[in-house]
Order: C-alpha cells, then sequence, then structure tokens
C-alpha cells in the first residue's frame, strides 16, 4: 500500500507515545512512570525526526538533539528523586506519595 | 453679630469636649457659663431695637449649606419677635441653669461632659429658634434630641438611665418622622423649605381646609407632639427624669419640650389653613393637661410630679394654639419657662439637700431646716398654680383659659377642661410643697443648705416669676398689652367671638376659686386629714384609679402591648433571617459544590494524568470538529 | 522505504508493549532498550544516521544504563514482582487503555489529512545539522549545557545519604 512516509512515520510515532500514555496511567511503580516518561520522549523524538525529513531541514534533528539532552538531564535528577522518595515512603508505591489529597 | 448667638455656645462645647478633662473645674465653669453669659448679652444688646418696634427683624446668612438642582439651603438665621422671646429665655435661663449646675454637679466626675452636652444642646436650640429655613430647623430639633439623649443617660452606667434615654429618644424620633414627611410635602409643592416664603406663598396654593395642608399640618402637629410630649408620645417625660436635675430644668421643662410650641406658632399660617389640624392641637392640648393632671396627683417622686405637670403646662399651651390664641401661648411658655426651672432647681436644691433622696414621702418639715429653699420653691409653685395678682403664671394661665372659651375657635369643653387643669395644678402643687415642707421631720438626714451657685439663680428666677406677669394683663385689669402688641408683627392677634368684660370676670374668679379649692384640698389631704385621705384612698375604686394615674394612664402598658410585643414576636420568628438565608445559601452551594471537587484532589500522580489525557481528547476533538465542519 | 520500515516498526511496537506488561522492571528496561534501538533504525531509515548514533549512543547506551544500574543498586528483589502483578490487575488497565486508544484515533485521524505532496525521504546530512547548532541555535546549546550542569548539580545533592543524626537523648547508648 501507498502509504505517505511522513503518516506512517507520525502514526508510528503516535502508538508508541500512546503506549507509554498507557504504561503512565496504570503503573504504580515510580520507576515504571519514569521509564513511561522516556517512552514518550523518544515517540515525540522520532515525530520530530520524522518532520525533519518532511520539510528536509535540519531543524527537526537538533530539536531531538535537544530532547535528548534534556531527557538525560531529567533522569539522572529524576531517579534522584526517587531515591529520596524511596527512603522517605520505604516503598516506590506512587499512591504513598498523595499527602497533598483534600 | 446674630450668628453669635448660637455660635458661642457651639464653640464652647466643642472646647470642653476636645479639651474638657484636662482643664480644672474653675476653667470649665467659666468657659461654659461664660459662653451662656456672652451669648445672653448678645441677646440683650440686639434685642434693644425691638423694644420700640416688635417688627423689626434681623436676618442673617451665613452660607449656602447644600444646593441640588433647585433646592437650596443655606444657613441663614432670623431673629423676629417670636424667636427673639424663645432666644431671651433660652439664653437667659440657660445661663442661670448653667450656673446652678456648678454647684449641683459640682462632686461629679464628669464635670466637663456634663457642660458639653448642655452647650451643645443650647446651640441646637438656639439654632432650632433662630432658623430660618425648615432644614437648619430640623437640624437644630435633631440636634437637641441628641443632646437630651446625651444628658438623660449621663450616668450612664446605671443601665436604666440608658434605658430611659433610649425611650426618649425612639418616642421623639416617631414625631421626628412624622416632622419629616411634612418638610418631604411642603418642599414638593413649594418648591423651597425657606420658612417666610412658604408661609407667603401657603395661602395662594391651598384653600383652608384643603385635605394636603390638613395633612401636612398634621405631620407637623405629631413632630411637635413628640418633642413636646403630648398625647400619644409623652409616655418619654416622666422617666426622662433619670437625668440630672439641671438637665430636667433646662430641657424637660424650660426649652426642649417647648420646641413643639415654636414649630406650631412658627408655622401659624398653615395651621390657620387647615382648621381640622387647629382642632387637633386644642384637643390634644385639652385632653393632655387633664391626663397630666390626674397623673400627677398620686406621684411620690417629686421629679416626677414635676415631669407631668409640665406636660400639662404645655397642654396649656397647645389649648391656647389651637384655638388661635397665639400671642397668649407664647406668654405662657415665658412665664412657664421661669417658674418651672425655678420649681426644678428648687426641687434639686431639696434631693441634694437630702442626699439624693427623691421620694416625698420621705421628706417631710422641711421648712425649719431649708428655708431659703422654701420660701423660693413656695414662689414658684405659686406661680404654677395661677394664685391671683401676685403671680406672673395667674396672668398667662388666666388669659389661656379665658380665650379657650371666648375665641371663634373656642369651646366651652375647652374652657372646661383648662379649668379643671387649673383646679388639677393646685391640687398637686401645693401637695407636693405640703409633703416636702410641712409636717414632721420623716428622714434621719440633717439636711445641708446649698451653697451660693445654686441660690444666686433661684432667686432672680423668683424675681422674674413674680415681676415677668405684668406685662400683659387682662382686659378687666388695666388691659396692658405690651406682649402681644410686641409679637402681634409676627403671629396675628387672637379674634374673640365676643368681647365681654362680665364674662372675663366670672371666668377668672372661677378660676382663682378653684385654686383655693385645690389648695384647701390638698392642705385637708397632706397636713389635716391625711389619716381619712389614706383610708378614702384604700377604697377598691380609688385603689384601681390610683395605680392608673401613678403609671400615667397606662400607656406604657398599651404601647407594649401594642407595638413592642409584635415586634418582638416577629423578630423572633424571622430568628433564622430570610434575607440572611439567600446570601449563606449562595455560600453553601459554594461550599458544596467545593466539597465535590475537593475530593478529585485525591494526590495520586495516575489521576492527575488521567486528567490530563482526558483533556488532550477533547481538545483533539473540538480540533476535528473544525477539521471536519 | 518498503518492507524494512514496517519490519522495524512492527518490532519497535511490540517491544514497547512488553515494556509495557512485564513485572520484572529488569526485563521491562531491556525491552526498552530494543525498543529504542529499533527506533534508532527507523531515524537512519528517514535520512537522519547522525540522530541515530546519537540515540543509541546516549538514549540507549547512557540514560537507560543509568536506570539499570539504579534499580540495581535499590536491589528491590523478587518482592517487587510479586507487588507488580498485585498492582496491574485487568481493573486497572480498562479505562486507561481505552482512553488512550480513543486519542490514538484521534491522533491517527489528525495526522493522516492533509499533507503536501512531497516524494520520498529526503536525507539531511549531519553536516547540515551542525550548522544549524552552531548558527541560530547556539544560544539553545549554550542552555542545554546550562541544563545538564543543573542536572548533575541536582542529582547528586539529591542523592545524596545524609546521616541521620538523633538528638544525644534519642541516641542508644554504646553497650
Amino acid at each position: 500500500m501507498n502509504i505517505h512516509p511522513t503518516t506512517a512515520g507520525m502514526t508510528l510515532a503516535g502508538i508508541l507515545f500512546v503506549l507509554g500514555l498507557i504504561s503512565m496511567l496504570i503503573r504504580r511503580n515510580m520507576i515504571f512512570m519514569l521509564l513511561s516518561v522516556e517512552i514518550m520522549l523518544n515517540a515525540a523524538g522520532l515525530a520530530f525526526i520524522v518532520a525533519s525529513s518532511h520539510w528536509a531541514q535540519p531543524d527537526g534533528q537538533v530539536m531531538f538533539m535537544f530532547i535528548l539532552s534534556m531527557a538525560a538531564a531529567e533522569v539522572s535528577v529524576g531517579l534522584a528523586l526517587i531515591l529520596q522518595l524511596y527512603h522517605q515512603l520505604k516503598s516506590l508505591d506512587s499512591d504513598e506519595a498523595s499527602r497533598m489529597k483534600g | 453679630m446674630l450668628f453669635l448667638i448660637p455660635a458661642l455656645p457651639f464653640f464652647s462645647a466643642l472646647v470642653l469636649i476636645l479639651a474638657g478633662r484636662s482643664l480644672n473645674k474653675a476653667a470649665v465653669s467659666v468657659i461654659a457659663c461664660g459662653s451662656m453669659g456672652l451669648a445672653a448679652a448678645i441677646t440683650l444688646v440686639l434685642g434693644l431695637p425691638f423694644i420700640q418696634s416688635g417688627g423689626h427683624v434681623i436676618v442673617q446668612h451665613l452660607w449656602t449649606w447644600m444646593q441640588a438642582g433647585s433646592f437650596s439651603a443655606g444657613i441663614d438665621l432670623r431673629l423676629d419677635a417670636l424667636s427673639l422671646a424663645f432666644v431671651f429665655v433660652i439664653t437667659f435661663v440657660g445661663f442661670l441653669i448653667h450656673v446652678y449646675s456648678t454647684g449641683y454637679m459640682a462632686e461629679d466626675a464628669d464635670y466637663s461632659r456634663f457642660f458639653a452636652c448642655m452647650n451643645l444642646f443650647v446651640g441646637a436650640m438656639l439654632l432650632l429658634v433662630l432658623a430660618d429655613n425648615l432644614l437648619l430647623l430640623y437640624f437644630g430639633w435633631e440636634g437637641v434630641g441628641l443632646c437630651s439623649y446625651l444628658l438623660i443617660g449621663f450616668w450612664y452606667k446605671d443601665p436604666a438611665n440608658g434605658y430611659a434615654a433610649r425611650k426618649a429618644f425612639i418616642v421623639t424620633r416617631v414625631g421626628d418622622t412624622a416632622m419629616a414627611i411634612a418638610l418631604f410635602m411642603l418642599f414638593q409643592y413649594t418648591g423651597t423649605l425657606q420658612i417666610q416664603q412658604i408661609l407667603d406663598q401657603a395661602p395662594q396654593l391651598w384653600a383652608a381646609g384643603n385635605s394636603t395642608i390638613v395633612l401636612i399640618a398634621f405631620l407637623l402637629l405629631g413632630g411637635a407632639v413628640g418633642k413636646s410630649a403630648q398625647l400619644p408620645l409623652q409616655t418619654w417625660l416622666p422617666d426622662a427624669m433619670a437625668g440630672p436635675t439641671p438637665v430636667s430644668a433646662l430641657i424637660h421643662a424650660a426649652t426642649m419640650v417647648t420646641a413643639g410650641v415654636y414649630l406650631i406658632a412658627r408655622t401659624h399660617v398653615l395651621f390657620e389653613l387647615a382648621p381640622a389640624a387647629q382642632t387637633g392641637v386644642a384637643v390634644i392640648g385639652a385632653v393632655t393637661l387633664l391626663l397630666a393632671g390626674c397623673s400627677a396627683l398620686v406621684q411620690t417622686d417629686i421629679k416626677r410630679v414635676l415631669a407631668y405637670s409640665t406636660i400639662s403646662q404645655i397642654g396649656y399651651m397647645f389649648l391656647a394654639l389651637g384655638v388661635g390664641a397665639w400671642s397668649a401661648a407664647i406668654f405662657h411658655f415665658v412665664t412657664h419657662a421661669f417658674f418651672k426651672a425655678l420649681l426644678f432647681m428648687g426641687a434639686g436644691a431639696v434631693i441634694v439637700a437630702m442626699h439624693h433622696e427623691q421620694d416625698m414621702f420621705k421628706m417631710g418639715g422641711l421648712r425649719k431646716q431649708l428655708p431659703a429653699v422654701f420660701w423660693v420653691f413656695l414662689i414658684g409653685s405659686a406661680s404654677l398654680s395661677a394664685i391671683p395678682f401676685i403671680t406672673s403664671g395667674f396672668y398667662s394661665k388666666d388669659q389661656i383659659v379665658w380665650l379657650a372659651w371666648s375665641s371663634v375657635h373656642g369651646h366651652t369643653f375647652y374652657w372646661i377642661a383648662a379649668i379643671t387643669g387649673a383646679f388639677l395644678t393646685a391640687m398637686y402643687t401645693f401637695r407636693m410643697v405640703f409633703l416636702t415642707f410641712y409636717g414632721s421631720k420623716v428622714s434621719h438626714h440633717t439636711p445641708h443648705a446649698p451653697g451660693n451657685s445654686m441660690m444666686v439663680p433661684l432667686y432672680i428666677l423668683a424675681l422674674c416669676s413674680t415681676l415677668a406677669g405684668f406685662v400683659e394683663l387682662p382686659h378687666t385689669m388695666g388691659h396692658v398689652t405690651l406682649f402681644s402688641d410686641w409679637l402681634q408683627h409676627v403671629l396675628p392677634a387672637v379674634q374673640l367671638q365676643q368681647e365681654s368684660t362680665a364674662l372675663e370676670w366670672t371666668s377668672q374668679l372661677l378660676a382663682a376659686g378653684l385654686t383655693f379649692l385645690g389648695i384647701y384640698i390638698a392642705w385637708v389631704w397632706v397636713i389635716e386629714r391625711p389619716d381619712g385621705m389614706l383610708r378614702f384612698s384604700q377604697m377598691p375604686f380609688m385603689r384601681w384609679l390610683r395605680k392608673l394615674w401613678f403609671s400615667g394612664w397606662a400607656f406604657d402598658a398599651l404601647y407594649d402591648e401594642m407595638l413592642v410585643h409584635p415586634f418582638v414576636r416577629t423578630a423572633r420568628m424571622n430568628r433564622r433571617d430570610m434575607i440572611d438565608r439567600i446570601y449563606t445559601t449562595l455560600a453553601r452551594i459554594m461550599e458544596w459544590g467545593h466539597n465535590i471537587l475537593a475530593r478529585t484532589q485525591s494526590g495520586i500522580l495516575r489521576w492527575y494524568i488521567m486528567g490530563v489525557v482526558l483533556g488532550a481528547i477533547v481538545i483533539l476533538s473540538v480540533l476535528i470538529w473544525r477539521v471536519n465542519v | 522505504m518498503g518492507v524494512l520500515f514496517y519490519i522495524t516498526a512492527a518490532i519497535a511496537v511490540f517491544s514497547t508493549a512488553m515494556v509495557v506488561t512485564r513485572l520484572n522492571i529488569m526485563h521491562a528496561l531491556l525491552y526498552l532498550i530494543v525498543s529504542l534501538l529499533s527506533v534508532a533504525v527507523i531515524f537512519y531509515l528517514y535520512g537522519a544516521p547522525y540522530m541515530a548514533s546519537l540515540e543509541i549512543i546516549v538514549y540507549a547506551g547512557a540514560i537507560m544504563v543509568l536506570i539499570i544500574f539504579f534499580v540495581m543498586m535499590l536491589n528491590l528483589g523478587p518482592e517487587s514482582s510479586r507487588l507488580e502483578k498485585q498492582w496491574l490487575k485487568p481493573g486497572m488497565w480498562a479505562a486507561p487503555a481505552v482512553l488512550c486508544v480513543v486519542l490514538l484515533g484521534e491522533l491517527v485521524y489528525l495526522i493522516a489529512q492533509n499533507h503536501t505532496p512531497v516524494t520520498g525521504i529526503k536525507e539531511v546530512p549531519p553536516k547540515a545539522v551542525g550548522r544549524a547548532l552552531f548558527g541560530p541555535y547556539i544560544l539553545a546549546v549554550e542552555l542545554s549545557a546550562m541544563l545538564l550542569m543543573a542536572g548533575i548539580v541536582g542529582a547528586y545533592h539529591l542523592g545524596r545519604q545524609q546521616p541521620k543524626t538523633l538528638h544525644r537523648f534519642l541516641q542508644s547508648k554504646p553497650s
């Protein structure tokens, strides 16, 4: 079938993104949530690359580079935070961290 | 110079309010009495041209108070014969009462507050009588009401005094509201509140008997009735005796309660155009003087006797106004101010001498112990009872009694009421004198005589009570009409049905006779055969009558039942306020919504992400719709 | 394009689905690495070889390895997979799955809308990327360097283990 490559790439990015979203919604373990964020970031990066190829401009790839660096910084800080939470709550359950309720 | 007359008391009141606490008693006395004295002196100076001609008028426009569209009201003062009479009484008697108060209130801690309120009152009263427009008059009217409240409740630490003050204020408020409505109507029809302009326009606007002018006149009468403690708003004056005695002398005898008389006299043109209202004035006066006279007969507190007596005497003035005897009413006002102030101050001297005992039955035999007080009190009582020839009260009251019958608006009923009133007056007055000064000593206290600051004003007033009557002698005794001639330019002369010297003699003889009969009965009652009277008064009907009269014809109970209880009942029914519920319901709906929404804040991260997803779905749906449609 | 793309896409989707459904976190991480590798291939297919290599080196090689080491440090044990099984009940699945499928549908619908007719895939060489980075995007490069610095400092500070100091009254006496 003749699917335009951009459409195919975007659809793939969409599927990956939604998978990450589902994972985010159904997991209670904090590390899995972080993982889901990574999946979603990756999918967004894919979308950028596809767009870059669509317009034949390097801007999308530049965007992806920034996403990469941001993801790196975010993962390191996020893991440090998860470590602190683990020490505080003695569990990795995100539902335990619900003192802001009500 | 005219503006100084009200300005001086206002200024001294201001000084005393601001700095009174830090001044010593001598300074306060000087400031207070000095301003009064200066005002009295200026009155005399300004009054000199009036002696030649009663038609002299001084008008002073100070500044424009307010201007809105076609309505403009200024601070306009007007001194003519009528207001001069009032101003003279207010400043002169006021000055004497201030001097008296320096002695009476000498041991009171709130000395400066007392004089501040007194001066404020005098300023407001002067503004009332000097006002040339009704708005300024109303300002003075409200001012005296306020000061009356402040002074009745002067010893505020006792809640009963506060209650009496509130009662006075609220009852007179009813009258004030009627008067305000009258002012609104007057403005609506004449477009101005300047008194002279209204009086000039009134005969052109309304024919005699027109229902509008009758309504306006009745509303003005309502206001006058409130301030002057006539039927049906007379319940506040006996309770107002809770204030210090100088207050009772100044406010509730000589000046404030006569504001109603002034109002009616000032707007006499309106009343002449409304015969129904004028009849109302006369009827109210006649009935009130009888009611109050009966009530005064059975009182035990010396000040309450004098309070009911004041109500009764003002009834005489209203009666005179109602039958068209305008200058007679003013004449009686002047003499009444003298002897009533004298009587109140004398009673104050007695009360202070008896260490603040006010029950007459606990006094007795003070004639020997306080001779000076006895003599001035006797002079005042004689004037009140209208002892013939030698007292001023005789001339003024007898004139009213005669004119009640002989005026074109007069009626036999009025004359009978007036004569009976004279009888009752003599009886209760001398009952009071005999109970207080005669008989054997009842109390154990040794009374100490009051000092000069209290006695000298009493002497002066005693002199005035005796001499003031001679400016107006009736037809039968020389027909001196100095006073009414003097007032004629402002107030019209009374028209008589018939001029009959013989009938006038008869009336005067009857009045004099009833006066002496009253004194004699009082003597028998109190001195000669007190046990006989006691047995007589223990009869069941007499006991019931006595209770009725003691409570002032049960008006308090009536108003309680008619007005207070339904009000309290409705207030209780509305305890969970209906109007408030509208607003609280709104608040409660908000709270309910908040409680529901607060449950969405579970603190669980996944729920929040779910919210984000939902939002994204919604936005994309909108986009799809737009792309499609 | 053709077959290569579809095979790689299938691998990517499948491995991501496995990531979502695994109970053992190590397994999930390894599946995620596979997913990243396949996405890297797709990058290459779309004419971005430099980005493909970066994806492998940085994303799969550094970030995932970091997470793997972190999980190893936590030393969770078999307890965690039992807990995950307990948490991943069907009741949990249903609503989110439905919602996200709806979202996917909308996304796909919108993606398949209008396109300017561009045929084929144009390759964008790394040189162009480099020129863009050091040209108009130089400021963003500096900022992302600062971001990484902030990440380092933050991670160091937050990850520090503070020794718990008890008040001297609460300290147990050395026996």
